[in-house]
């Protein structure tokens, strides 16, 4: 059987949650799809093959190759990195939250407002994005100067992930009180934690956008300080790596050791894990600013030592999840050393997905050390080698896991089967396979010195040397394109088609039981306030002198520019 | 657990070693700026008919210089190509220190087979110092998305015999 169907469900969500958790994930790849048109764009156009002015119908600067480049991949960049992930992650953390604690949302109205505050916010920061208005790439750097609805959609998104955290986080008060003694289901866990660490983080941007970008866009300051927004969007920038990470972590903990036919390694290490990330997600932005002139290089040492420590977490991840994996295996017969690994079901495309997602994740997590690495981060900032590293992160780790959840997540959302398994299987195959072209590609160019954000097939600087890879770039960049698509082909029919699943029918949210019982794990695994104490002191420490060092040096000198201009605006 | 701790140890030393000891450097604070009059001092402005450039200034003959670039949209100044440059000539083996700043958004400045490599950001100036051991043309080239015409924005320099 494909996707595991039972007749008696533990635990039914509700039609309405159900239906509402959907429109999270109807929004989501709706922003995948749009988003990735421009991926294969973007790939060809770095081998020499400009397909921008064929398609100029598309855009709204007529036959101009550059423009219509930039406006693409900040579309690209906002909806597949910010729009994707936050609107799947807030729809996965939903019925996370509901099936783990069995338990209905608190407040449903609040989970509601939060959810309809992001669609408006997508909206609203849509109509200068497809008006070429805001092109100024997803991390929107100052004193480049979008439409001001670009920022106001932003917050609003950021405003309505808060608000459906809020939910969450009463829904979770709520259940403790009632079920005093028990302890949090890891899933649900360490979805929460998710959404606190992302409400922590989320402080960065969101000062930088209510107090330095705003002001300056409808002009009550004159200008901005770049160098302390910088500061800022990277407070952000770093842990919202793991916010997009930690939801497929907790699929890789919670879940996939029961598709494979297994049970979870350790709850205690799943758990320790988890608060580590809460931990020390946030405390280490600087080691993206490793080449800027305004932050002290001790600082940058310092949080490169943070940046190393929070590997350590992902280590525990790794050894746990493959020791889930193995046992399951063995479970199903697997012998050997490392043969084992076959007799996990490779037939299963959810389960296939997440182990793709996996082996991808460990050459991201290799490649991410070399940025983190305070020695060696100089030789490839500001390279392809960096769009090369969160490829196989955030577009294979995290989007990977998503289409992996995704197989069965609908099923079980719609009442429907998953439509032509196989299918789902290929997407996932073909999609790996252009990533590891594509990711190779990328960071092999990064070590010869080519600079991302650029479209080096008009570039005049090109060496000889770069042409084979910028190929290979083309070509995987589009095979992962066909992936995709085929992954949207299968969960929109399946969503859509007329056949439902045989009558008393259905496919169930996978939770895994572990091998160690929860009960006996210490109290301070399950316990919140000195954790987040903990962050606190952390994050004073890490960040506390040197932002205020750069908010007492404030600068504001520099007027707004448009993406087309070198005179300044307003 | 005791192999744990002194495996940690062992790995913090390294760390710590190939960051202060082995002359590794990232840049660091150097001087805030006003981008709006930065490139009108004379050390950053093209000289006037007749004046010494003061952008390329040799501190000591043969072996040690110091360069100032500015960057705007979307040339760096001096030396972008194809524009003439200012016939800067430095000999093989000198040791380069490269201050660079902003005018107008943010820029990147990478100068190809160096360990240079830092942002260019409005308000600031980002410095490092490498030592030129090939003859040859280097390019420098901008890697950090400054607009429409962020792909033609590079320059180079020679190192001479």
């Amino acid at each position: 059987m494909v996707t595991q169907t039972t007749r008696t469900p533990v635990y039914e969500i509700s039609k309405a949650d159900k239906k509402f958790i959907g429109w999270h994930i109807f929004f989501a790849v709706t922003a995948l799809t749009i988003g990735s048109l421009f991926g294969p764009l973007q790939a060809l156009q770095q081998a020499g093959i400009d397909l921008y002015p064929k398609l100029d119908f598309l855009f709204i600067h007529m036959n101009d190759g550059v423009a219509a480049y930039y406006q693409g991949l900040t579309l690209h960049g906002v909806l597949n990195a910010l729009i994707w992930t936050t609107f799947f992650i807030t729809g996965f953390t939903t019925l996370a939250v509901i099936r783990g604690l069995k338990r209905d949302l608190a407040v449903p109205i609040l989970n509601r407002i939060g959810f309809w505050t992001m669609v408006v916010g997508l909206v609203v920061a849509a109509i200068p994005l497809l008006g070429d208005k805001a092109s100024v790439l997803f991390t929107f750097y100052p004193p480049l100067r979008a439409d001001s609805l670009f920022y106001l959609g932003l917050v609003l998104v950021v405003v309505g992930s808060w608000i459906e955290g809020y939910g969450f986080f009463i829904t979770l008060y709520r259940w403790r009180k009632e079920n005093a003694g028990e302890r949090t289901p890891l899933i649900v866990m360490a979805v929460v934690l998710n959404m606190v660490m992302w409400q922590i983080a989320t402080v960065g941007i969101a000062t930088e956008i209510l107090g330095l970008i705003l002001p300056w866009a409808f002009s009550i300051t004159s200008g901005i300080d770049p160098q302390l927004s910088r500061t800022f969007f990277w407070f952000t920038g770093h842990p919202l790596v793991y916010f997009w990470l930690l939801p497929a972590y907790a699929s890789w903990y919670t879940m996939l050791p029961r598709q494979a036919g297994g049970k979870l390694f350790s709850d205690a290490l799943g758990r320790l894990a988890f608060w580590l990330f809460l931990l020390l997600s946030v405390p280490l932005g600087f080691h993206h600013q490793f080449v800027d002139p305004g932050v002290p290089s001790g600082w940058k040492f310092v949080h490169s030592i943070l940046t190393l420590g929070v590997f350590f977490p992902s280590l525990l991840t790794f050894f746990t999840v493959i020791a889930s994996l193995e046992y399951a295996a063995r479970q199903r017969g697997g012998k050997g050393l490392l043969a084992w690994v076959r007799a996990l079901p490779w037939s299963n495309p959810s389960v296939t997905a997440q182990l793709l997602a996996g082996i991808l994740f460990m050459f991201g997590g290799i490649s991410g050390l070399a940025n983190a690495s305070y020695s060696v981060n100089l030789v490839l900032h500001n390279t392809t080698w960096v769009p090369g590293h969160f490829h196989l992160t955030v577009a294979s780790a995290v989007t990977l896991s998503f289409f992996g959840i995704s197989y069965w997540m609908v099923p079980h959302l719609t009442g429907k089967p998953l439509w032509r398994p196989k299918l789902a299987l290929a997407s996932s195959w073909i999609y790996f396979s252009g990533m590891l072209i594509f990711s190779n590609a990328m960071h092999t160019l990064g070590l010869l010195g080519a600079p991302r954000r650029t479209p080096l097939g008009l570039a005049p600087y090109v060496p000889d040397a770069w042409n084979g890879h910028l190929i290979r770039v083309a070509i995987g960049g589009s095979i992962m394109w066909i992936g995709l698509m085929l992954y949207v082909v299968v969960v929109a029919v399946t969503a859509w088609q007329r056949k439902r699943l045989p009558e008393g029918e259905v496919v169930d949210v996978p939770l895994a039981e572990s091998l160690d019982d929860p009960n006996n794990e210490p109290w301070w695994l399950d316990r919140w306030k000195p954790w987040l104490i903990a962050v606190a002191v952390l994050i004073i420490i890490a960040y506390g002198p040197q932002l205020l060092d750069q908010i007492f040096g404030i600068q504001l000198t520099s007027p707004g520019y448009v993406p087309t201009s070198p005179i300044p605006v307003g | 657990m005791r192999a744990a701790v002194i495996v940690l140890v062992i790995f913090g030393i390294a760390i710590a070693v190939a960051g202060f000891m082995l002359g590794i450097q990232v840049p660091t604070e150097e001087q805030r700026v006003d981008p709006g009059t930065i490139a009108n001092e004379p050390e950053w402005a093209a000289p006037a008919a007749g004046e010494p450039d003061l952008r390329v200034q040799e501190l000591a003959p043969g072996s040690k210089y110091v360069v100032h670039i500015v960057a705007q949209m979307w040339l760096f100044s001096p030396n972008q190509i194809p524009i003439p440059d200012s016939g800067i000539e430095i000999p093989v083996g000198s040791e380069v220190t490269f201050y660079v700043t902003s005018r107008d958004v943010q820029h990147g400045f990478k100068l190809q087979n160096t360990n240079i490599n830092f942002m260019a950001i409005p308000g600031e100036v980002s410095t490092l110092t490498t030592t030129f051991k090939e003859p040859g043309k280097y390019d420098f080239i901008c890697t950090e998305y400054c607009g429409t015409g962020h792909a033609a924005m590079y320059g180079s320099i020679t190192i001479t015999e």
